[in-house]
């Protein structure tokens, strides 16, 4: 992937020419994932046709509330995030790690026989782009590579799609993370009323727009792109304060919010499974019945699961208030010493999709003292 | 990545799939204290027997397929070539089943990983062990490194503490580091009537211990956490400052690279940036209750 796309690689297709694009990388043999709607919300799953996108809704979200509504118009990605997120795809919720089998020799243990799909991403947000980038840095970026992660990024083919619009519970400014897509992606598309706003960031991005119908994009065309990614960015209003949040946190481990915090968490997991950079597992044996053949299947866990930190017959993290303090110190601060960077984004998940409606920014704010 | 090109695909496989455990088999097995065993494991793979490397402090991880993983420590001689032992006590499943085992059988294993002890930072220094029970066997690697290279270390003193006299690991062993150089200093909580040494707390032996240059003093311990905290306290009063302390900490290890977010503890990974730690770097989250 090369660097920023510039201004002289914008380009426009009409709204036909989306269907085009999902055409397009089928027949180069990628599966395309994107947005459609399943059970009352809009996820994440494999399309082949513009018709299975969420044309005409949109998410109307709050702490604790995820509702589709009828948009007035026929935009299909008018919406912000819902409950997946592309990890789904890249670091699956379920793997098969290694397997052994035991032999007249002994055991003898092989690689994961899953193949890695070929994935093309339709609808990648600035948000979603900035997290993936973070678990590049947790599953390529140290001494030792996650081969599962790494085999299906490497091959995966990424269309962002800037948000025209934001939900409550959006902080991508606080974060530093959107709403522009600038960087990590193929291509980024700018949804408008008659057609797509295309710009390219690498050498397979071009490769594909030069089989689209695309024509290089007219200043008109630019500048509604750019009005309607601003309007996105005008409609944040919640903010989260980073400033200093590292020693704020790790600094405030017996602060009497952990303990008012716990009284409201149910510890039900909710965050950590639609957070798109958690990335916890817990792996268990899968025996065939004579126990000759075994696999390890990792699975997503989280730090809410009370037997996650189960050490030596006991759980180090016996109850909710330590619970929930590691995994938001955990996001928020120790992920700055582990990773470099905060493990959130800013997409606002683990605020809607959390069942008692906790807010996480409301709880930093609640630690620097500034709310009750 | 540099692969040697007379790397097989397996061996290739080793540095490319840190999940994937190889064939080792059980040369032998030896009872020590109630309950604890050391199991001497080699490669079945003759390549893989011989590139295999470890400095004192690290652990494996130790694979029964359909059991599971356990990380243990490896408590081998770090010069020792082709073979190595690991000290385990029967604690969980794994452990369980793997006290079942006979030598022949074969399992899986992973590593080394995790940081050494800070040999370097012992050289010319006093050197002072202090070990809890079975918290003797990470540091039986150091002791062998300081034996074949006796003449590089300052003082050397093994301080060890045990619920009972039959609880103190390797006795076979401490004529010949007493030989060997090393001083050896015991305690136990209960004593037998045929126990004529110390009785109480191993903090107590380091209270009485000649320390003539406390600046030029290194203390490594493992144990348990109790025993742990109260030896720095005592090493304190001794003059020695945190960052001269280096402990061995445990934590429930699963993938053993950083990757599955089990270990941590504040923002250590124990496993990738542990197990053994400098006190003051570790020192503020060891305090905090449910970390």
């Amino acid at each position: 992937m090369t660097a920023n796309a510039s201004t002289e690689s914008e380009f426009f297709f009409a709204r036909a020419g989306l269907q085009q694009l999902i055409d397009v990388l089928r027949t180069r043999g990628y599966k395309v994932v994107g947005p459609t709607i399943d059970q009352g919300a809009i996820i994440y799953d494999e399309i082949a046709s513009v018709d299975q996108l969420p044309q005409g809704w949109t998410d109307q979200q709050e702490p604790g509330q995820y509702r589709l509504e009828r948009r007035n118009d026929e935009a299909w990605f008018g919406y912000v995030v819902g409950p997946h997120s592309w990890k789904r795809y890249l670091f699956p919720p379920l793997a098969t790690v290694s397997v052994a089998d035991k032999t007249a020799a002994g055991w003898q243990m092989t690689s994961s026989p899953d193949p890695s799909p070929k994935y093309a991403f339709l609808g990648v947000r600035a948000c979603e782009l900035a997290a993936i980038k973070i678990q590049d840095r947790v599953f390529l970026g140290g001494a030792y590579v996650d081969p599962i992660y790494r085999d299906r990024r490497e091959q995966a083919f990424v269309i962002a799609v800037n948000c025209t619009m934001a939900g409550t519970n959006c902080f991508c400014t606080s974060m530093n993370t959107g709403p522009r897509c600038r960087t990590g992606f193929d291509l980024a598309l700018t949804e408008l009323p008659d057609g797509f706003l295309i710009e390219v960031g690498s050498d397979s991005g071009s490769e594909i727009v030069r089989e689209l119908q695309a024509r290089v994009a007219e200043l008109a065309e630019s500048q509604a792109a750019e009005q309607a990614r601003l309007q996105a960015e005008l409609q944040i209003t919640k903010k989260l304060d980073t400033t200093d949040i590292r020693n704020l946190l790790l600094t405030n481990l017996e602060h009497p919010r952990w303990a008012d915090v716990a009284t409201r968490c149910l510890s039900c997991t909710n965050c950590t499974m639609v957070c798109p950079t958690c990335f916890c597992t817990s792996v268990s044996e899968v025996s065939d019945l004579q126990g000759d053949h075994v696999e390890r299947h990792r699975q997503w866990d989280s730090c809410f699961n009370l037997d996650f930190s189960y050490m030596n017959g006991g759980n180090v993290r016996n109850d909710i208030r330590s619970r929930y303090r590691q995994w938001l110190t955990h996001k928020l601060a120790s992920w700055i010493d582990q990773f470099g960077s905060s493990g959130c984004v800013g997409c606002g998940r683990c605020i809607t999709w959390c069942p008692v409606a906790i807010d996480l920014t409301v709880e930093v704010a609640a630690i620097r003292g500034e709310t009750p | 990545m540099n692969l040697s090109p007379l790397m097989t695909h397996a061996h290739a496989a080793v540095a490319d799939n840190p999940w994937l455990s190889q064939t080792v088999r059980i040369e032998s097995i030896t009872a020590e204290i109630p309950e604890v065993a050391t199991y001497e494991l080699a490669f079945v793979d003759p390549v893989l027997a011989a590139r295999y490397r470890f400095l004192p402090g690290q652990f494996n991880m130790l694979y029964l397929p359909g059991v599971g993983e356990v990380a243990i420590s490896i408590s081998a001689n770090p010069n020792s070539r082709e073979r190595w032992a690991h000290t385990i006590r029967v604690a969980g499943t794994v452990t369980q089943s793997l006290s079942r085992l006979q030598p022949g059988a074969t399992l899986g294993l992973r590593g080394p990983y995790g940081n050494p002890w800070p040999l370097a930072d012992c050289l010319g220094k006093d050197v002072i062990l202090v070990a809890g029970g079975i918290g003797l066997a990470p540091l039986r690697p150091v002791i062998y490194e300081l034996l074949a290279n006796r003449a590089k270390y300052g003082n050397v003193t093994l301080l060890l503490g045990a619920r009972t006299p039959e609880g103190l690991l390797y006795p076979g062993e401490y004529t010949d580091w007493q030989a060997g150089g090393i001083e050896i200093e015991s305690t136990v909580d209960r004593a037998s009537s045929e126990w004529t040494g110390n009785v109480g707390v191993v903090t107590l032996l380091i209270d009485r211990l000649p320390l003539p240059r406390p600046d030029q003093t290194v203390l490594l311990m493992c144990g348990p956490e109790v025993m742990m905290h109260f030896t720095v306290k005592s090493a304190r009063k001794r003059g020695l400052a945190d960052k001269q302390i280096w402990l061995s900490s445990e934590r429930n290890m699963q993938c053993a690279v950083g990757l599955c977010g089990h270990c941590q503890l504040g923002p250590t990974f124990v496993c990738k940036d542990g197990p053994v730690f400098r006190y003051d770097h570790i020192a503020p989250f060891l305090k905090v209750e449910g970390l």
